[in-house]
């Protein structure tokens, strides 16, 4: 194919995508940004921008990130959340581990129905599934804690962890461990010597499509925790229902997707460093 | 008593007997040579001298001490892969430590160890290369210095120059011989290259099967074959299907249907009426033109038809058809300057083999 030619067959097929995401992402994105530098409107919404009779609250203030920052509380709020994601992504870890290993080293005939059980749980709907355990965890009295918010937690994103790891275990060569064994590995430094540490690109897409999410979840601590035990994700929600502080909301979904490129920054380079070439 | 201890050893799969009862003794200081084609069972052999398997019945020992309850890792065993198994995320100088941590050893002695098996390998510069980054000749260098870096009893290759090019693999072929002989571990090597075995070997067991047809040195493999098949699988070999009509002395006279009487050379335990095949090497048979009257003593002699030539550089091989329909392989040195042909194809030629030529095997 001559140069145009494959150059505009780029554009048709990578195109649509591109603007999609520039109108629905980049733009709202933007937006945000924006908002978040305004003075919220007097029944939610924005004020304007422009002065007005009888309102000083026009033009752009940086109120709602001093108001972030001199309060100790928002950021007690981050912290419990960064704490609660990072507990989960830890306990789906070890829980995902075993069974991604015990998937990628079941007979090639097995594997296709494994995932697929591993998915199955997507079929029904997510609310419908966080609800159960509302029934599960009520009549033991665990239900509105802590707790239950993170096994809600754990059992909804278990799977995001599995199917990265499944998929970069999947991949290994067998020969390696016969090798390291050969070599005079026993079974323990052949895991952590050998199949570990080839695993670590899977370790930690897996624990992004985890901490993130759970990051900027409301909806289970919402129906599983306790009456005043929000995360952040709780708090964006509540400003822009409830308190109707758009630019506050718009403020602390920044500064969360702040922290959580931050996050995924850190921990692509760990990647890197971890798995040159693996 | 041997280093390695074969004895009656099966290996069953299924309905599949991959060995067997395999009987066979290594020495210490040996490149020994487990030659076979694919499926004959020479790689589940090796994996069970390493410990990755276990015979059904019969056992293998390592210097007198029966091997069975000993696993892989406890094995003064190590094996060479066919892939290499280089580990992809540590370095060459970690590849190479690896056996040396496993065990426990300090970490002068790894530098020091790791450095001298890099120099041995000719990889001095390549310590903090990642295996990717190696050539296909420098990754087998480095698997070889991995294996044998801790000083095993025995190393085990399994077809290790099988993804080399040729070129290359020739050249590893006389550094692997170098080597042993250098650092006198006992090898034992596993390929269905008899090329290969024969050109590295002290000795070599064919297998077929499951089951050893002739274990023997490389020479008398090829030039005393046990049987039609070993006759057949080793270098280039014409099989006469014949059946022994006299001895006398030291010499068999050989009838084949369609050809006529032919002498060969007499064996023991060869008696009147025996079935089997004159195995005869193309280098045995001459070729000359019909009405040449030959040397004397090429007394077995048959007139055919060149059906077929091949020019390979140094000989040229010519197919011939003998008036029954046979067909017999024969090559010439092409020694003459220039010249590279000295028959054409529909040439009406004899060939003729001397008496004391050829191999008997009695089927």
């Amino acid at each position: 194919m001559n140069k145009p030619g494959a150059r505009f067959a780029r554009w048709v097929v990578g195109g649509p995508p591109f603007v999609f995401l520039l109108l629905f992402f980049a733009l709202p994105a933007l937006i945000m940004v924006l908002a978040s530098f305004r003075y919220p409107g007097e029944f939610g919404g924005l004020a304007s921008l422009f002065p007005l009779t009888g309102s000083d609250e026009t033009g752009l203030t940086a109120e709602n990130y001093q108001v972030f920052v001199s309060d100790w509380i928002y950021s007690q709020i981050f912290l419990k959340s960064f704490g609660v994601a990072a507990l989960t992504t830890l306990i789906c870890l070890v829980m995902a581990y075993p069974l991604a290993l015990l998937i990628a080293r079941s007979p090639k005939k097995h594997r296709d129905l494994m995932v697929l059980l591993v998915i199955l749980p997507f079929a029904s709907n997510f609310l419908v599934r966080v609800y159960a355990w509302m029934i599960i965890l009520g009549p033991f009295d665990l239900l509105f804690s802590r707790f239950a918010v993170i096994l809600g937690m754990i059992y909804v994103h278990l799977p995001f962890m599995i199917l990265p790891l499944y998929i970069n275990l999947e991949k290994h060569d067998p020969t390696l461990l016969d090798a390291a064994q050969d070599l005079g590995a026993n079974i323990w430094h052949r895991f952590w010597k050998v199949t570990f540490p080839l695993s670590l690109s899977g370790v930690f897409s897996g624990s992004a499509l985890v901490f993130i999410p759970v990051l900027g979840m409301f909806a289970i601590p919402e129906i599983l925790g306790g009456k005043d035990d929000w995360l952040v994700g709780n708090m964006i929600k509540e400003s822009f229902l409830s308190t109707r502080d758009w630019p506050f909301g718009s403020m602390l979904s920044l500064m969360l997707t702040i922290a959580v490129l931050a996050v995924a920054g850190i921990a692509m380079w760990f990647a890197r460093r971890g798995t040159r070439d693996a | 008593m041997a280093l390695l201890e074969i004895r009656n050893v099966t290996r069953r799969f299924g309905a599949l007997t991959a060995i067997d009862n395999v009987s066979i003794d290594i020495e210490a200081g040996e490149f020994f040579t487990l030659l076979g084609p694919s499926g004959c069972g020479k790689t589940t052999l090796l994996r069970m001298i390493a410990g990755f398997d276990q015979p059904d019945s019969g056992a293998i020992s390592l210097d007198g001490k029966d091997m069975a309850d000993t696993p892989p890792e406890q094995r003064p065993i190590h094996t060479v892969f066919q892939s290499y198994a280089l580990f992809p995320h540590m370095m060459v100088a970690d590849n190479i430590a690896f056996p040396l941590r496993m065990a426990g050893k300090s970490a002068d002695e790894i530098a020091a160890k790791v450095r001298e098996m890099l120099d041995i390998v000719h990889l001095p510069d390549k310590a903090d290369h990642f295996p990717h980054e190696l050539s296909g000749g420098q990754k087998q260098r480095v698997a070889l210095a991995r294996s044998l870096v801790n000083r095993p009893r025995m190393l085990l290759l399994d077809e290790p120059l099988g993804a080399l090019d040729a070129k290359l693999r020739e050249e590893m072929q006389v550094e692997l011989i170098s080597l042993q002989r250098d650092i006198g571990i006992t090898f034992v090597f596993v390929t269905h290259s008899q090329a290969e075995a024969l050109a590295l070997s002290h000795r070599i067991a064919v297998m077929n099967a499951g089951r050893v047809e002739q274990l023997d040195a490389p020479s008398r493999i090829y030039g005393f074959p046990k049987n039609r098949f070993v006759a057949d699988f080793i270098g280039n070999c014409n099989l006469l299907d014949a059946r022994v009509q006299t001895v006398s002395g030291n010499t068999l006279m050989l009838e084949s249907a369609g050809l006529g009487t032919f002498s060969a050379p007499a064996r023991e335990g060869i008696v009147a009426g025996a079935r089997g095949v004159l195995a005869l090497r193309p280098e045995m048979v001459q070729i000359f033109a019909s009405g040449a009257p030959g040397a004397p003593e090429l007394s077995n002699r048959f007139h055919g038809a060149v059906k077929e030539l091949v020019y390979v550089g140094n000989v040229t091989t010519y197919m011939v058809t003998l008036d029954n329909g046979l067909k017999i392989e024969t090559l010439l040195p092409n020694s003459g300057s220039g010249r590279v042909r000295f028959f054409e194809i529909g040439d009406s030629v004899q060939i003729a083999w001397r008496p004391d030529a050829g191999h008997f095997v009695v089927d």
